[in-house]
């Protein structure tokens, strides 16, 4: 994957704001891969969550956006419990979700006027109210 | 002993099997479960952003609640309610600046609430309440030569700072079956992730993560699986539907609230456990065994 780094990107305001949004020192991150060793959604990401956090490190903001990882996360914290440096990538991850969801100009990743009658007569709320937490603005 | 106790909305709909097998258990233990007044939705998942501090408002309302009539602990039987109260709560006690705005936000209600109610499980409250050596007096129907997988997916251990147990190998819900007779599967995809609220938008997600899941259970030789979240519960026994169809070698295994087990065990009538609402029918495994007639 060829990507451009710049030290604007580094130090821009999408660093910032994912480092306010969800409490962390996105430097404390040394590399380890323990979260994507131990993540089991890795099998369908096309980033792994270390790679994910290591470009956050560069601020390359279009590559997060663009992938599907973030999307994936079910915020079940195997990465967060088991990150030999406290950092809790839930919490970045959910971070990155708010960056997509709270922008106007973008869509929800899911649309809850799409979901059918039968999906609401049939999954139990607990299941619609998290998906929609996570993923409308 | 009466106990508040927070059903939250699956509970009191999809999850009907998991709330009168609790309540009906629970009052054989000579204890009774009062539901809170006025109580609304959790939430269901923690807020995990700095700033958001209006979805933790409605976790604290329900505590505050508690606190108004008079309680000082709250039992939850759903997992995910048992992790975002409890999240809140521990939110509200540790940080002051957050306390302070949280405080003044709720400034209307009749109490303030500053973290004084206890969250608890209700297998913490079988486990410090009752105690597993006094549960196993009180069991009619041992559960002899049931081979069962316990499986407690996120919520009840996750983060560490909430978990009623250890983080990577909790053993309450072990210790819990073995006290009503039960043999317990040693399996090690029991704190492994169900696929959660994938379950609206990626089916294939869950039905991958749960062919995972069971299937270890099955090839351990379990005979059910146990757990006590309803959305897992959901994406374990419903999702089995899509599971089969994808993979030929699974057949399917029955799927049981841990609360369904404890109301077998104690000898009560079969019909509180509304297994019509479990999605794999337990009852042919059940009657084999002659657990209920």
């Amino acid at each position: 994957m060829k990507v451009e780094l710049s030290s604007e990107k580094v130090k821009s305001d999408f660093v910032k704001k994912v480092e306010e949004l969800s409490g962390q020192n996105i430097l404390s991150c040394y590399q380890c891969g323990k979260c994507s060793a131990g993540c089991p959604s890795s099998y369908a990401m096309d980033l792994l969550p270390s790679q994910v956090i290591r470009m956050v490190q560069l601020g390359l903001q279009d590559e997060i956006v663009n992938s599907k990882t973030v999307w994936l996360c079910a915020s079940c914290l195997t990465c967060s419990v088991r990150c030999p440096r406290g950092v809790d990538i839930a919490a970045i991850f959910e971070a990155l979700r708010l960056v997509v969801t709270r922008d106007k100009d973008k869509l929800n990743y899911v649309e809850p006027s799409e979901i059918t009658a039968e999906q609401l007569e049939e999954l139990p709320q607990i299941a619609l109210i998290s998906n929609f937490r996570k993923f409308t603005g | 002993m009466k106990l508040f106790y927070y059903p939250g909305c699956t509970v009191k709909t999809k999850a009907k099997n998991l709330e009168a097998s609790a309540l009906a258990a629970m009052k054989e233990l000579d204890i009774e479960l009062v539901e809170v007044a006025s109580w609304n939705c959790c939430g269901t998942v923690f807020g995990m952003s700095t700033d958001d501090l209006l979805h933790q408002l409605a976790p604290l309302r329900n505590l505050l609640r508690v606190k108004e009539q008079g309680g000082d602990k709250v039992v939850t039987m759903c997992s995910m309610c048992y992790n975002t109260l409890k999240r809140a709560n521990h939110l509200i006690r540790t940080d002051e600046e957050k306390k302070k705005l949280l405080v003044d936000f709720m400034s209307e209600e009749p109490v303030h609430y500053e973290g004084e109610v206890e969250v608890l499980h209700l297998l913490e409250v079988l486990r410090d309440v009752v105690g597993f050596e006094k549960l196993k007096e009180k069991v009619k129907v041992p559960l002899q030569g049931l081979k069962l997988d316990p499986y407690y997916g996120c919520m009840l251990t996750r983060p560490q700072e909430i978990g009623l147990d250890n983080l990577e190998n909790p053993t309450i819900l072990e210790d819990f079956l073995v006290a009503l007779g039960a043999e317990v599967i040693k399996d090690p995809m029991k704190t492994e992730c169900c696929g959660s609220y994938h379950t609206v938008n990626a089916v294939e997600v869950v039905v991958e993560r749960g062919y995972g899941i069971l299937n270890s259970a099955v090839k351990k030789g379990a005979d059910a699986m146990v757990l006590s979240c309803p959305l897992c519960d959901y994406n374990m026994d419903h999702r089995q539907r899509e599971i089969v169809k994808k993979y030929v070698d699974f057949t399917g295994i029955p799927i049981f609230y841990f609360t369904q087990l404890l109301a077998i065990a104690l000898g009560l009538e079969t019909s509180v456990n509304h297994f019509d609402l479990n999605y794999v029918d337990p009852l042919p495994l059940l009657k084999k065994r002659n657990f209920v007639a």
